[in-house]
């Protein structure tokens, strides 16, 4: 398949545009980790950064816990412990749950839904590299005067100049805005991915659950991180430009910010907690041999705990004094909640009932997420209640709430799908028994740390106070709780080390390495960079599942196909697959946005311009630049080998229709068999069409759900796209 | 593997949809300038009832004028009425949810004198 | 298999009208058209907050001249007109590059940006007008609140001229063909929802006392 005419481009000549760079092109090496817009990687690069975060804000807590071990506690100063618990919250809410959520977000979307990657490559990097420079800009603040100190959720009037001077709370309202960005761009990536790169057959209610949580938090996302961005900009003009927005002297309302931190902060909380659920969801059905219990509910429940999400923010504000009529009717609204929620736990329940249970790690951590889980609900509903809710306010009670639906809720459920996904990603198995002990430990520890809050806050114990007196009765569980903040600790170094030994040992790991349902598994261990060899044809729930077992008269399952022989080869230059190519100017874009920050905390209006013309000069670059390069003239008669990733690169003609064109060919390409099936001849000439005929050369090996990427053959090669 | 006859699902008649779509009519230029001249006059109207002496009344209609605006101009100059129906539903969960959501907020402030 | 596969703008049902080609996605839409939207009603969010809270503080301030005391509405409504007009100058350069005449989608862009440009130098006229009558961001809360809505429409507007400006530049070295209709639609998404902003914040915030 040697290059072809160039197709028609609009101005008539091929001229790629003058470029600062060369276009990087590896997708092998260090290097191409800064480059990379292949959703597995920008998955890794989540799920590492977020773990990493993950043990900052776990030492945050260890400093914590050490300073409360005992009654009027020198370890830390109140200034100190409160940036510490600030920051804590802060990490683990913005910088550990949200993205190692977003990791799992892109690592398997595309996997899920048969198609090569999310609809916007570059932008899916973009998205990455603000979060990174995101928590590093919040971070620098440590080094910088000072680490934010107003609580995660940043209450005014406490958050003005006027009670805060100095850096922290800047550093806070611009990491967070760097952040939101990253999120939201994320999150119309992955709508745009789910609703329209789905293989053909997958229909919505066909997609694996964890795909549908993914979807329903991202509505969730789009929707209410404009809200705190609203928010971080008044607090902002009140602290740097003199404004009054919460200041009461000046007629401003410090409820407001209440208002627009909670309208985003409650629908938050689902955010945090339904990618978890979805991880669950997944990891049940396969270690019982069951299908999920009640599959369409478990979707309508995620999908009314959305929209409901969105109607009981004032529940963090009963004891505002809003007055009966607006605390009543939040206080229905969130017992209201509670039952789509209940509706899901009793569908896990339903999945493992009559199931062939095996106990490995995964299904371990499932199960702790549903019991935790429900036990933070629990505490929740009492939460409901405005009485109750009153005693409980800004007490450890809400402190025990939040950590048993988070720690015990996401964090289990993101562990239970770090050891069910371990395989898939990294080709490793992660040791079982050390799998094991992560699990108990962690689950002993956790109680022990987080139980005792329910008895010190209704003990009155008060929360985000940097000491406590001796005599109050609160000594002995505090101790408690201290020691099992340790005994988390410990569970955690042993998962350290498990990763590390699993990495050192290098074992071969079986195709289908748990018997799994969903699609992602038709893949080989690790995926590679492709995804697919072919987009699948998918004809229901749990495809990959069916594809292996059906069911007999009486039920019982019937193997009719050994995985083996449908998990998918690995690809050869033959196969003529077409991936975009990597790019430096989503980093080079995110970079500008932290300086452009930085220039703001410090008033320096010259950083900042200088911010915005490298962020929009990385736009520009990106903007003229195809989504995949033509074939570099070196390698014409190249099948790309070594550091181009094994002969996918392919220099054919079809390079700039790669991605997005399936249809036409497989219609002419007498791929009247089994989708859309590589036939190199066949798709070559019978989609042709002239020039830029999107007719893929080496066969089209994606279907329809490829769409997405830049590459209409009929459009100018500097294509302006995503 | 025979093509699956059961995928003609939602995602196929949005599909269809938007082929019809390319063969509706895209209003003409004519079109789009009657609308635009609509939307002067409503805009007359509007500044016209600014300097009468104001009450519930003028009030209400002049939101209801700006409601008219802005739904024609996303009828027509986005394109919402020949479009897609998918891109209706996304804009409006964000229109109704902002309407809803702050209507509450504001009448927990008080705004409302009701 | 190969009838799922839908790609409606293609093929012979789609010969009689100039090509989309809008990419075969699962649903049938375009990719970029579908982030748009979805990134629109997000928008609806983020001005829905601020004009909440120019309502909220309408009536509470505490010193210090409010808006409504100083506006110029005749002033103010030809500006609102001239980007109402903008948005029909906007459609009409779609409606060209449809059409295959990318010399008169370029008029119609530049249009666009320049009553675009009109209508910022209103804003900037009359900000600085308000600022010299004694009333800033800082003033009071009313004053802070008009400043920082009618800010983030005018950055918003702003952007969306650059990109037009952009466009024309591109459009000048060829770039956007009529099968490239579709980024000037996209724009144009943008740019109307800019407008439709516009509408309600002069409804709202100018002519409701």
């Amino acid at each position: 398949m040697a290059l072809t005419a160039t197709p028609e481009l609009g101005s008539g000549a091929v001229r790629p545009a003058p470029r600062f760079f060369k276009r990087p092109r590896a997708t092998t090496g260090v290097g191409s980790w800064f480059t990379s817009i292949d959703h597995k990687k920008i998955g890794i690069l989540y799920g590492v950064t977020a773990f990493t975060f993950f043990l900052i804000g776990g030492f945050e807590a260890l400093l914590i816990r050490l300073q409360l071990a005992q009654p009027n506690g020198k370890i830390l100063t109140a200034a100190i412990y409160n940036q510490v618990f600030t920051m804590h919250g802060t990490t683990m809410v913005f910088l550990v749950i949200m993205p190692m959520s977003a990791a799992f977000f892109n690592y398997l979307v595309p996997l899920q839904i048969g198609a090569r990657d999310v609809a916007f490559p570059r932008l899916n990097a973009l998205g990455y590299w603000m979060f990174l420079l995101g928590g590093l800009f919040l971070y620098s603040s440590f080094v910088l005067g000072g680490m934010p100190n107003g609580g995660w959720f940043g209450y005014a009037p406490n958050t003005s100049m006027t009670y805060s001077p100095g850096h922290n709370l800047d550093f806070w309202i611009f990491g967070l805005l760097i952040l939101g960005i990253s999120s939201t761009i994320g999150s119309v990536n992955l709508i745009v991915t789910i609703i329209n790169l789905r293989a053909p057959g997958m229909r919505l209610l066909r997609m694996p659950i964890f795909t549908w949580m993914t979807l329903i938090s991202s509505f969730l996302l789009l929707f209410s991180l404009p809200i705190i961005t609203v928010a971080l900009f008044l607090i902002m003009f009140d602290r740097q430009w003199g404004t009054h927005f919460f200041d009461p002297l000046g007629g401003g309302d410090p409820v407001l910010w209440q208002h627009l931190f909670w309208l985003f902060g409650h629908p938050e909380v689902y955010i945090l907690i339904l990618p978890a659920m979805g991880m669950v969801s997944e990891v049940m059905p396969v270690f019982a041999r069951k299908p999920l219990f009640g599959y369409p509910v478990m979707v309508f429940s995620g999908v009314a705990i959305a929209f409901m999400g969105f109607g009981v923010w004032v529940h963090h504000m009963f004891a505002v004094g809003l007055g009966p009529v607006a605390t009543s009717a939040f206080s229905v609204s969130t017992m209201l909640i509670a039952v789509p929620t209940g509706v899901k736990i009793f569908n896990w329940l339903g999945t493992l009932w009559g199931g062939s249970l095996r106990f490995r790690t995964p299904l371990l951590f499932a199960i702790g997420f549903v019991i935790m889980f429900t036990v933070g609900g629990l505490s929740g509903v009492t939460h409901a209640l405005v009485p109750a809710d009153r005693q409980q306010t800004d007490t450890y009670y809400v402190v025990a709430h939040f950590h048993y639906v988070l720690f015990g809720g996401a964090i289990l459920g993101i562990f239970a799908g770090i050891y069910y996904w371990y395989p898939k990603i990294f080709g490793q198995m992660l040791d079982e028994r050390l799998g094991k002990w992560h699990f108990w430990v962690t689950l002993v520890g956790f109680n022990l740390t987080f139980g005792p809050f329910h008895i010190l806050g209704l003990q009155g114990m008060p929360r985000r106070i940097y000491t406590y007196p001796k005599g109050m009765g609160w000594d002995f569980w505090n101790a408690v709780s201290t020691f099992g903040a340790f005994v988390i600790a410990a569970g955690t170094l042993i998962f350290l080390y498990n990763v590390r030994r699993t990495d050192k040992l290098r074992l071969p790991v079986p195709a289908d390495p748990w018997d799994a349902r969903t699609l992602e598994w038709i893949t080989p261990c690790p995926t590679p960079e492709y995804n697919f060899l072919e987009t699948p044809t998918v004809h229901s729930v749990d495809e990959f599942w069916h594809r292996k077992y059906t069911e007999d008269d009486n039920g019982r399952l019937v193997k009719v196909a050994d995985s083996a022989q449908f998990i998918e080869r690995l690809a050869t230059e033959d196969d003529h697959i077409h991936m975009p190519s990597p790019s430096y100017y989503p980093l080079v874009a995110a970079i500008g946005l932290p300086i452009i920050c930085y220039g703001q905390v410090y008033r320096l209006w010259a950083v900042s311009i200088v911010g915005l013309l490298v962020m929009i000069s990385g736009f520009y670059a990106w903007a003229i630049e195809p989504g995949t390069e033509p074939p570099d003239p070196d390698e014409l008669d190249g099948v790309g080998g070594g550091s181009h990733g094994a002969a996918l690169e392919l220099p054919a003609e079809g390079d700039q229709a790669e991605l997005g064109r399936g249809e036409p060919v497989s219609v002419g390409a007498g791929a009247a068999d089994a989708g859309p099936g590589p036939e190199p001849s066949a798709s070559g000439s019978g989609g042709a069409s002239g020039g830029g005929d999107p007719a893929l050369p080496g066969g089209d090996t994606r279907g329809v759900g490829e769409a997405g990427f830049p590459g209409d053959p009929t459009l100018s090669v500097d294509d302006v796209d995503l | 593997m025979a093509s699956t006859p059961d995928v003609v699902d939602e995602d196929a008649a949005l599909a269809a949809e938007a082929a019809l779509e390319v063969r509706h009519h895209h209003p003409s230029d004519r079109t789009y300038i009657l609308v635009a001249l609509a939307l002067g006059v409503l805009t007359a109207i509007e500044v016209g009832l600014y300097y009468l002496k104001s009450n519930k009344s003028i009030t209400v209609t002049l939101l209801v004028l700006m409601v008219i605006k802005f739904v024609i101009v996303a009828a027509f100059f986005m394109h919402l009425r020949f479009d897609s129906k998918i891109f209706r539903r996304l804009f409006m969960i964000g229109v109704f949810g902002a309407s809803t959501l702050y209507t509450i907020v504001l009448f927990m402030f008080g705004v409302f004198h009701v | 298999m190969a009838d799922l596969t839908t790609a409606p703008d293609h093929g012979p049902a789609a010969g009689a009208h100039p090509v989309d080609h809008t990419h075969a996605t699962a649903t049938g839409v375009s990719n970029a058209k579908l982030a748009m939207w979805a990134f629109l009603g997000s928008e609806c969010l983020l001005f829905g907050a601020l004009i909440s809270t120019y309502m909220l503080y309408r009536h509470r301030s505490v010193s210090g001249p409010v808006p409504h005391q100083l506006y110029d509405i005749p002033f103010t409504s030809v500006s609102s007109f001239v980007l109402l007009m903008s948005s029909l100058s906007m459609v009409l350069a779609l409606s060209a590059i449809q059409r295959g005449d990318e010399q008169r989608c370029r008029v119609w862009l530049a249009t666009t940006a320049l009553l675009g440009a009109t209508f910022i130098s209103g804003q900037i006229y009359e900000f600085t007008t308000f600022i010299r009558r004694g009333m800033t961001i800082k003033t009071n809360v009313t004053s802070g609140a008009f400043f920082v809505l009618t800010g983030f429409h005018g950055v918003h507007v702003t952007l969306g001229i650059i990109m037009l400006l952009s466009l024309v530049g591109l459009s000048i070295r060829g770039k956007i063909p009529q099968s490239k209709a579709e980024v000037i639609e996209i724009a144009g998404l943008y740019w109307h929802f800019v407008d439709i902003v516009w509408v309600i914040i002069f409804t709202i915030i100018y002519l409701i006392p």
